[in-house]
């Protein structure tokens, strides 16, 4: 009964993703319930992306799960169980190797495998960046469909947790947004994590799915126990009324849109709050997945409020914000009212000791909201 | 010969060096017994722990060398670097150091023996667990902590951390965080220092679990085709984070994987052997090209401060190698078998260590932070300017000092 409810909460987070903005208030209610009804344990956002890869190992007997040190439960505690529970066949540590894990990786997948490869840290991902870009982007394209590496999944931890330095922090995501062939996909919440992961495994195309890692333990939220997938390549408007305990309530806003990916959602998120004591109303948006992305989605929003603020913790120059920006400029030209606005991390390598200073932070959002509004 | 390099590695102004040169000869308690046993001067046979083993190449004599002073000094060194490496450890817990730390307590004998066989002008690069490569260039505790605790006088300026640590005047090319990227770096010295004819050589250090990054087999092929003086030093510490070597590795034999490179298995946890290794490679690098040294070494602490080490290998593991093979422990013996010094002779240097370590942290506390614009230095040469955007929008322009 439960389960059956919790089928129409994912048919209708999956199925008809793009939804008016004019969410009724009826409908969020309605939501709310079935969200209750059908809500599993709190978890956080490691936990839950191991608990899609039990499901992807439980689901297909040919769903492999590597990486260094993962059979000991990797770094951050993700992979933790899966030997024990499936074996050493299936989920095996790699020597370090990054290229050599992805190049193999690719060729599970072309033998018709799901091939889940971790890569310890997205700043640990561009000795493999040959074999993601060249490789596993142009397989299916250059071999006129013979071969694919459809089932290939790159899970990598990104993003900075206060005190990483340069080399346990970066966003490399634009990188592989200029990749056509490849899927970029980057969860904000334990809930999403689960679904978006899911969908990564099962997806027939090569994906690169970035975890925030600053959310591992922090993100708390109702994560089902069920099997569920959320959609890739639609992005969901939201605004958390209460973040913690992972309310959703979809509510539009008026006045600017906000655009954003991963851990920087919930920063903006709290800018939102703040801007709306200032009685400014904000639409918040998660792309979720950078490639291909969801065009209309943003599109619709800024048509409604004219203004559109984009927040990365990359660097601006050549971040992903730039193309989202180009992109709606283009198509809303002349409903714009103010200069596309991006509050990203700055133009210098990801520093040690001045991290507050490079990170895209709340009141930065909240001033570049203002002076946008204010235009 | 022993003598003159040692003579010349402590006027070379290491500052590693130097305190003992000043304990020794100017404190009473201390001259005593090295006088009354053997003279300053006096030369010490000692056979290695163990035989080395090679490939495809001659095996260097076990029989080594010393003097009364070298084994003074050897204690010394090994001894600050674990004392500075232990307190290191505090300052993490304590929050002081941020960012990631990884220690080098266990594997002092291969910083210490290597800096023994070779000069400043030989270049060293390593990876991340730098900081005892860095004092043994002859780095000052001071700027170590500065640089841990992320503060003006630290060796790279603040702004590398941990992980990060440089001295170019000791041509020490630092720190890096990539596995396994430093090594061509390596032989890209070595190919500088080949044409620069000079008789220098590049020992370019890398763990057991970064010899089986494929760029490490490019850079031997690359350094072998041109004959480069390149030392590829293996610290086979027999784990890379979690990962122990027979996991990793089809063959750990990492003296071995170089196949038409030779190779030497060392014992790493024996000062003697790699001073006596890292000599015959500099001789056989100089000659014939490269060479991989395997150092038999083991880190005491875990991977690095979020690693507690005790899930991957045993503690019984752990206190063998602490009660069989400690570099440090060896040394006292030899210093007790030679009879150059009283147990409580070396506790008092011990503390006296201790002390300086102190010291060093409290004064490195008063260095400041960087300045905020310095986020902005570096990045390219001066002149070039950074961009940036402020809240407001506006392009924020920063014109480099
Ligand atoms: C390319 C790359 N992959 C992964 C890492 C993460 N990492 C840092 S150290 C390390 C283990 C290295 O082990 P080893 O080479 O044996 O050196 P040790 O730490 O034992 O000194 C790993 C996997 C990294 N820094 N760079
Ligand atoms: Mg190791």
């Amino acid at each position: 009964m439960g389960l059956r409810r919790f089928g129409r909460l994912v048919k209708w987070v999956g199925g008809n993703g793009r939804r008016p903005f004019s969410t009724s208030s009826s409908s969020s209610c309605d939501e709310m319930m079935v969200q209750q009804i059908a809500s599993g344990k709190s978890l956080n956002l490691y936990s839950a992306i191991n608990q899609a890869l039990h499901i992807a190992l439980e689901t297909d007997p040919r769903a492999y799960v590597f990486g260094e040190d993962v059979s000991f439960g990797g770094v951050f505690r993700c992979t933790t169980g899966l030997a024990d529970r499936f074996g050493k066949q299936r989920v095996f540590n790699t020597p370090l190797c990054e290229q050599g894990i992805v190049g193999f990786g690719i060729g599970l997948a072309a033998m018709g495998n799901r091939a889940v490869a971790e890569i310890q840290f997205a700043d640990y991902i561009f000795p493999a960046f040959d074999q993601i870009v060249n490789e596993a982007a142009k397989f299916r394209y250059r071999s006129g469909n013979q071969f694919n590496c459809g089932g290939l999944t790159i899970r990598s931890p990104y993003g900075a947790v206060g005190h990483g330095g340069h080399y346990h922090s970066q966003s490399p995501e634009a990188f592989f947004c200029h990749a056509p062939g490849i899927k970029v996909v980057i969860p904000r919440s334990p809930r999403q994590a689960k679904g978006l992961l899911l969908s990564c495994i099962r997806d027939p195309n090569p994906v690169v799915f970035f975890e925030p890692k600053w959310l591992y333990r922090l993100s708390v939220e109702e994560v089902p126990e069920h099997d569920y997938m959320l959609p890739l390549s639609e992005a969901e408007e939201f605004i958390l009324e209460n973040w913690n305990c992972g309310t959703q309530i979809i509510r539009e806003g008026n006045d600017i849109t906000l655009v954003g990916w991963g851990a920087q959602l919930s920063i903006m998120e709290h800018a939102c709050k703040d801007a709306e004591k200032e009685g400014i109303s904000c639409e918040l948006i998660d792309l979720q997945t950078l490639l291909p992305w969801d065009k209309d989605t943003v599109e619709a929003s800024v048509r409604k409020t004219g203004r559109l603020l984009i927040s990365h913790e990359a660097p601006v120059t050549g971040g992903f914000g730039a193309e989202i920006s180009a992109s709606i400029v283009e198509r809303c030209f002349l409903r714009l009212e103010a200069p596309v606005a991006r509050v990203c991390g700055l133009d210098t390598p990801f520093p040690l000791v001045f991290e507050p200073f490079y990170m895209p932070n709340k009141n930065k959002i909240l001033d570049a909201i203002k002076s946008t509004v204010n235009y | 010969m022993a003598l003159s390099r040692l003579a010349s590695s402590s006027s070379s102004g290491s500052n590693l060096l130097k305190p003992l040169t000043s304990a020794l000869s100017f404190t009473p308690s201390l001259r005593r017994p090295i006088s009354s046993a053997a003279d300053d001067s006096t030369t010490l046979t000692i056979e290695t722990s163990v035989p080395f083993t090679s490939h495809r190449c001659d095996v260097p004599s076990r029989t080594v060398e010393t003097t009364p002073n070298e084994l003074m000094t050897f204690f010394r060194d090994m001894a600050l670097m674990r004392r500075m490496e232990i307190a290191a450890d505090s300052l993490y817990k304590a929050k002081l150091i941020r960012g990631f730390c990884h220690l080098y307590d266990g594997q002092e004998a291969v910083a210490i023996g290597m800096e023994a066989a070779i000069t400043k002008k030989d270049c060293i690069i390593t990876a991340y667990r730098d900081h005892c490569t860095f004092l043994g260039r002859g780095g000052t505790l001071l700027q170590i902590f500065s640089e841990l605790m992320g503060r003006q006088g630290g060796c790279s300026k603040g702004k590398g951390g941990s992980m990060h640590f440089y001295k170019k005047d000791a041509g020490f090319y630092g720190g890096h965080g990539i596995v396994g990227a430093q090594v061509p770096l390596g032989c890209g010295l070595a190919f500088g220092q080949k044409y620069s004819k000079d008789e220098t050589v590049t020992f370019a250090l890398y763990g057991d679990g970064a010899a089986n990054q494929g760029q490490l087999f490019e850079a031997l092929n690359i350094s072998a085709l041109w004959d480069l003086p390149a030392i590829l030093v293996c610290e086979n510490n027999h784990y890379g984070m979690g990962t122990a070597e027979w996991r990793a590795a089809k063959s750990p034999s990492y003296y071995k994987r170089g196949d038409y490179v030779p190779g030497l298995k060392v014992d790493g946890m024996d000062v003697f052997a790699v001073k006596q290794a890292c000599k015959f490679a500099k001789e056989h690098a100089l000659k014939n090209g490269p060479i991989i040294l395997e150092m038999d070494t083991y880190r005491y602490h875990g991977h690095s401060m979020s690693d507690p080490g005790s899930t991957y290998r045993t503690r019984d593991e752990i206190s063998g190698v602490r009660q069989e093979r400690d570099p440090i422990e060896r040394i006292r013996k030899l210093i007790f078998a030679h009879d150059l010094a009283t147990e409580k002779e070396l506790k008092d240097i011990e503390k006296e260590l201790r002390k300086e370590v102190d010291e060093a942290i409290a004064k490195a506390k008063e260095s400041p932070m960087p300045e905020p614009s310095e986020l902005f230095t570096n990045i390219y040469v001066k002149g070039c300017g950074a961009e940036s955007f402020g809240a407001d929008r506006k392009e924020v322009r920063t014109v480099l000092p």
